[in-house]
């Protein structure tokens, strides 16, 4: 295994599309909810923990082998909201075209025929992450950062915010990551003996409520 | 989409410009990407060449708008095309990045046009034109994006641009200088713009246009129809 294969699959330049979407951030900073750094930590504490925590799991469960096609139905029951369930999908088509280039494998072959408008974006990196001989652990590790790494990035560009201050909310965070992802990990251990409900449902109704106005505005800078 | 032997073609795992040829082994649709700086023209000047090609092609267009579906709007609202044809790309606020540093929403919006036109039994794409949002002067298009790109500036912002150079003005296929009927008016030297661009780009074109005039986009669409020519002479 190479540790450093991790580093290029979260690394934030990794072609995979996530730079045109905010993870709620456009509609919290319109609605005020974040506002500064505090605000932003906040709100990435909280989405890591829900939604960041789901996606991880899901990843996990993926990168340790399990049926990425139950995972993607999986991933479909965890996401109330059609929009976010969209996006997803669409995150999960750019990511398996990178990730095929990046790592070929017929197991990303078969998913990607299986599902050619694309599966959900944590079942697809999790797939990525086993592709390049990555383990469960890391591929939690690389969607927990991302939960939280997205909004941060985005909140820069949307209030002009202090990028140092950005990046020290995700330093702040750090010990929260390492959890979910052990978490999650734990969770996608778990689904060999207990099968796929072993797996989080946690919720953000505010997240899924807000994406979904979010699609319907005439003018954002994120699509999602 | 995904039934050719993989060690055959192992590029076509992007389905990016790199390969050049279909699924079913016919030359793809030529894909010519158009940046430059906002306001310069770039909509107008794809609506102009769909408008002049339209006949003899078949055309589909993807936007890449900063913020809004305005230059998607724009083309519907000008019927250039039918709404089959004509895919916005959002960007999140980074329009070069879309269309250099990570492709990937650009190329999905390029192959389902393919897909969309050709399923409706029209035939194939000859040409896809990739419109970039708004930017600066160090916007390019990757390469495996597009085969070839078009700078559009124009006269009224100043006629040092050709001067200042930067990636879009030295290395575009085409450098278009667009809007040359205000010249007198803001006081340019149209001369001194295209010694300047000579001086930049070497042997690499340079088109004057006034796309308000009778077939301005003309000098634009000519080197559109011999880039198509080289194209489908190329080994399929």
């Amino acid at each position: 295994m190479s540790r450093a294969a991790l580093l290029v699959l979260a690394d934030g330049r990794f072609p995979a599309g996530g730079h045109a979407h905010s993870g709620g951030a456009e509609p919290a900073v319109a609605a005020g909810r974040i506002k500064d750094a505090a605000t932003l930590e906040r709100f990435c504490r909280g989405r890591l923990h829900t939604a960041g925590l789901v996606a991880a799991a899901l990843a996990a469960a993926a990168a340790a082998g399990c049926d990425p096609l139950l995972l993607d139905d999986a991933a479909d029951a965890r996401t109330p909201v059609p929009a976010l369930r969209q996006v997803a999908r669409r995150l999960g088509r750019q990511m398996m075209r990178a990730a095929r280039a990046t790592w070929p494998d017929p197991a990303l072959d078969a998913l990607a025929a299986a599902r050619p408008r694309g599966a959900h974006q944590p079942v697809v990196l999790g797939l990525a992450a086993r592709s390049a001989g990555l383990a469960p652990l890391d591929a939690a590790y690389a969607v927990a950062y991302e939960s939280i790494s997205g909004p941060a990035t985005a909140t820069v560009r949307l209030l002009s915010l202090d990028p140092f201050d950005a990046t020290a909310v995700l330093a702040h965070l750090a010990a929260d990551v390492d959890l979910v992802a052990r978490q999650a990990a734990a969770a996608a251990e778990r689904v060999a003996t207990e099968g796929i409900d072993a797996l989080p449902a946690a919720s953000a109704p505010l997240l899924d409520i807000t994406a979904q106005a979010h699609a319907a505005w005439p003018v954002r800078l994120f699509a999602s | 989409m995904h039934l050719d032997h993989k060690d055959t073609f192992p590029e076509r795992y992007t389905y990016s410009a790199a390969a050049p040829v279909r699924p079913d082994g016919t030359r793809r649709a030529l894909r010519i990407g158009l940046g430059g700086p906002v306001g310069t023209g770039k909509t107008a000047t794809v609506a102009a060449l769909c408008r002049a090609l339209r006949d003899e092609l078949s055309i589909a267009v993807v936007t890449n708008d900063i913020y809004t579906r305005e230059d998607a709007e724009f083309l519907l609202r000008e019927a250039v095309l039918p709404p089959e044809r004509i895919s916005a790309v959002e960007t999140g606020a980074c329009p070069h990045t879309a269309i250099r540093d990570d492709i990937s929403a650009n190329l999905e919006a390029v192959e389902d046009l393919e897909a969309a036109v050709g399923a409706e039994g029209n035939g194939p794409l000859d040409l896809v034109l990739v419109e970039s949002g708004g930017d600066n002067l160090t916007a390019t298009f990757s390469k495996g994006l597009v085969d070839a790109q078009i700078f559009v500036i124009d006269v009224a912002g100043g006629d040092d641009i050709p001067r200042k150079g930067g990636p879009g003005v030295t290395s575009a296929d085409l450098l278009v200088i667009n809007k040359t009927d205000l010249a007198p008016y803001v006081g340019v030297d149209l001369e001194g713009m295209a010694r300047d661009a000579k001086a930049q780009r070497g042997e690499l074109p340079v088109a004057f246009t006034a796309l308000k005039a009778e077939n301005g986009v003309r000098p634009v669409a000519d080197w559109v129809r011999a880039r198509l020519a080289e194209w489908t002479v190329g080994p399929a």
